[in-house]
């Protein structure tokens, strides 16, 4: 292939060469500009040796493929390919600020501080998931922010697409990935997963709460596999004042099975903004790793034995959807609440790994906002949750598969959708109000969630007797 | 350029015209035919004078193999099949059997190359069915992309540049970029008679300027076709194997 030589102020295909941004081991990085168009761009050009590992030609096609197609903040936006007869590269959006790299250098953060973070990047990972990409390279230096606060995944090359041929996948012997952020089943060679991105989110999070890594950083495929079988110390025994809710939801996404980390990344964005939510288990509470005797059982064992075969529709996360229901309890009929306890059970017998969120907003008054009323406001807010429990016994859901919020709100319509928006909700399910004139009144929720929502919403109304 | 891709016809008029409808909608600027214009279904003469109108205004008509049995009664298939053929031969027209008669077996364009089935013997009609099957079609040619059918299962398999052949199972309506450093062979599915469990007509359009490849189906009326090879008296294996797509 030619090999042009790039420099600052020659054109290639139209882009102006600015300065060189970055120069790495697989690719540099040039500012670039376009006659007339104000966008900051970036040229990403590979690092092609004769002779060298191919894995580096193989993954820079592969990113050529995949960010076209993809879209929405979460990545940066893509502006062009260039051709391999000529000059390979890839023209995108050019993203102000740092990745997470710098941030090394002030480990360990608080727990608070880093679960605010990876809530930000599991919406990242959900919406990659959502459009059928597995990243497979999660690390602090692939991870940028808006200015908005919107987290950005960046280089996909060594990502897989569920509806792409996947290059990468059998070309070669040794598994790709950054070691110590590698899945188990990415050690083992599995390239389409989405819950390898949960793992190394988790690796990144123990990381960043605690100051160590929780694999190290092996260099050899001998030293990866040891994650197969040896468990990581408990970050709680690193860190004594990191709170369990927070162990609990690393050491999940740690699960060498990855059928018993989060179902969705959207679920765990969703334990990591609920602490108090979040179900304790034995993890929650550990702080020594696992016995000699069990890492030594489990080291005898044939490593394909130790993790889970992908879900069977890879990358398909509808089986995993976050379901939030929305509960009127000071209008609500027996009626009406059976019969929405009767739809959220059937949604959820047809999706094992859904999650079910209980909302209640509770309607503030535009002139009652004074501070005396906190007291009876406290207890209002137990006895919301209490009414929101008892509505829920009837779906015999166990821990860890709902959740209960009492929301605030001046706007209860407004509040039900930024609540469907921040938590990536799938399925807001919902009650019609009984009385048509107190609907004509004070207007339809059901009907303003329901125009602006993004994502399905059913509502449920009881078959009204009509009278003449 | 828009190229249509499709393959397998196999007598089956309905399932012909919804996709040659679904091509025109796509813009397509020139049909590819795959071969097995003939075999299994109910309207053979139909389907030739239809895909002779074709080729005389630019469509490209490959030879199957059950096309081939038409002019040759030895020919090695079973018995379902063989019989399905004894019942069409008589029903062509002299025009339409010397049509298939003079069919080419490949056709080689720039750097793309059409062929019924496993192209490392296009005349001994071999199944391209998985990655060992795809290594020795694509070992066979230089050419960067060969387009196939005969398997009645849309597949696409990549010669990689360690010389390993991957296996992709394309979903529907995807555009697949074939990236040009790679060579690449697709399995057009069946229109006439799918065998991977969606019973609608199956092809795939090929843009040649970006180099992407996107396989799609066709609905039609597969009642209205089972009851056409049931009015033909033939086999009622056949007449099921539309309305399951198995």
């Amino acid at each position: 292939m030619a090999k042009t030589r790039l420099e600052s102020g020659s054109t290639l295909d139209g882009f102006v060469i600015g300065d060189l941004v970055h120069r790495g081991g697989m690719a540099h990085l040039w500012q670039v500009s376009r006659p007339g168009d104000a966008t900051q761009m970036l040229m990403k050009i590979p690092v092609l040796h004769e002779g060298e590992d191919p894995a580096a030609i193989v993954s820079f096609e592969m990113e050529q493929m995949i960010m076209p197609r993809l879209k929405g903040p979460h990545v940066p936006r893509h502006i062009a390919n260039g051709d391999f007869a000529t000059q390979p590269y890839i023209v995108m959006e050019r993203l102000d600020g740092e990745t997470l790299l710098p941030q090394l250098d002030a480990l360990p953060l608080p727990a608070e501080t880093v679960a605010k973070l990876g809530a930000k990047i599991a919406d990242a990972l959900a919406a990659l998931h959502a459009q059928g990409v597995v990243h497979l390279d999660l690390k602090p230096s692939n991870i940028m922010f808006r200015q908005n606060g919107d987290a950005v995944l960046i280089d996909f090359g060594l990502a897989h697409h569920r509806d792409l041929p996947d290059l990468m996948q059998e070309e070669f012997r040794l598994p790709y990935g950054t070691a110590p952020y590698m899945a188990p089943e990415q050690v083992m060679g599995v390239r389409n997963d989405y819950r390898s991105d949960l793992f190394a989110l988790g690796c990144l999070m123990y990381f960043f709460a605690t100051g160590t890594r929780p694999f190290g950083d092996p260099q050899k495929l001998k030293g990866l596999k040891q994650r197969l079988w040896q468990d990581p110390v408990p970050p709680r025994k690193l860190q004594p004042d990191i709170p369990p809710w927070f162990q609990e939801i690393v050491l999940r996404c740690l699960e060498v099975r990855a059928g018993r980390r989060h179902p969705s990344a959207a679920q765990l964005a969703h334990d990591l903004r609920n602490p108090d939510q979040v179900t304790l288990t034995a993890r929650a509470g550990k702080l020594t790793q696992d016995g000699f005797f069990a890492v030594l059982k489990r080291k005898g064992e044939p490593p394909s034995s130790l993790i889970d075969k992908p879900p069977a529709d890879e990358a398909e996360l509808s089986d995993a959807p976050i379901v939030a229901v929305a509960l009127n309890l000071d209008d609500l009929t027996p009626e009406l609440s059976d019969k929405l306890r009767r739809t959220a059970s059937r949604i959820l017998e047809r999706s094992p790994q859904a999650r079910l969120a209980c909302l209640n907003v509770q309607k503030l008054n535009r002139l009652a906002m004074d501070s005396s009323l906190d007291e009876e406001g406290n207890n209002k807010h137990v006895q919301r949750l209490v009414g929101l429990k008892d509505w829920a016994q009837g779906l015999k859901l166990e821990q860890g598969r709902i959740t209960f919020h009492v929301l605030e709100a001046i706007d209860p319509a407004e509040t039900i959708l930024d609540y469907a928006r921040q938590n990536n909700v799938d399925h807001i399910l919902m009650g019609a109000r009984e009385n048509s004139t107190m609907r004509k009144i004070l207007g339809s929720v059901s009907g303003k969630v329901a125009a602006e929502a993004p994502c399905s919403v059913t509502v449920v109304r009881n078959r009204q007797l009509t009278e003449e | 350029m828009r190229l249509g891709l499709i393959s397998d016809i196999h007598s089956n008029q309905l399932a012909l015209e919804a996709v040659l409808a679904r091509c025109g909608a796509l813009r397509v600027e020139q049909l590819i035919v795959l071969g097995d214009l003939v075999g299994y279904g109910p309207d053979p003469e139909a389907v030739v004078q239809r895909m002779m109108a074709l080729a005389a205004s630019g469509a490209l008509v490959l030879m199957g193999n059950h096309d081939e049995a038409i002019g040759r009664p030895t020919a090695n298939m079973n018995d379902v099949a063989l019989a399905a053929i004894n019942w069409t031969r008589p029903r062509l027209s002299d025009a339409s059997r010397q049509f298939l008669s003079q069919l080419p077996l490949t056709h080689r364009r720039d750097d793309m190359l059409f062929v019924h089935a496993d192209a490392s013997a296009p005349g001994r009609w071999n199944y391209v069915t998985d990655t060992a099957s795809a290594h020795v079609s694509l070992a066979a040619t230089d050419a960067q992309l060969t387009v196939c059918g005969h398997v009645h299962q849309p597949q696409l398999y990549c010669y990689t540049a360690t010389a390993k052949v991957i296996h992709h199972q394309p979903s529907m309506d995807i555009a697949i970029p074939l990236a040009p450093q790679r060579r690449w062979l697709a399995v057009i599915g069946a229109v006439g008679q799918p065998r991977d469990g969606n019973p609608s007509a199956g092809f795939a359009v090929l843009d040649t300027a970006a180099r992407e490849i996107t396989f799609k189906r066709a609905p039609y009326d597969t009642e209205a076709a089972a009851e056409r090879v049931r009015a033909a008296g033939l086999p009622e294996r056949l007449a099921v194997r539309l309305l399951t797509g198995h």
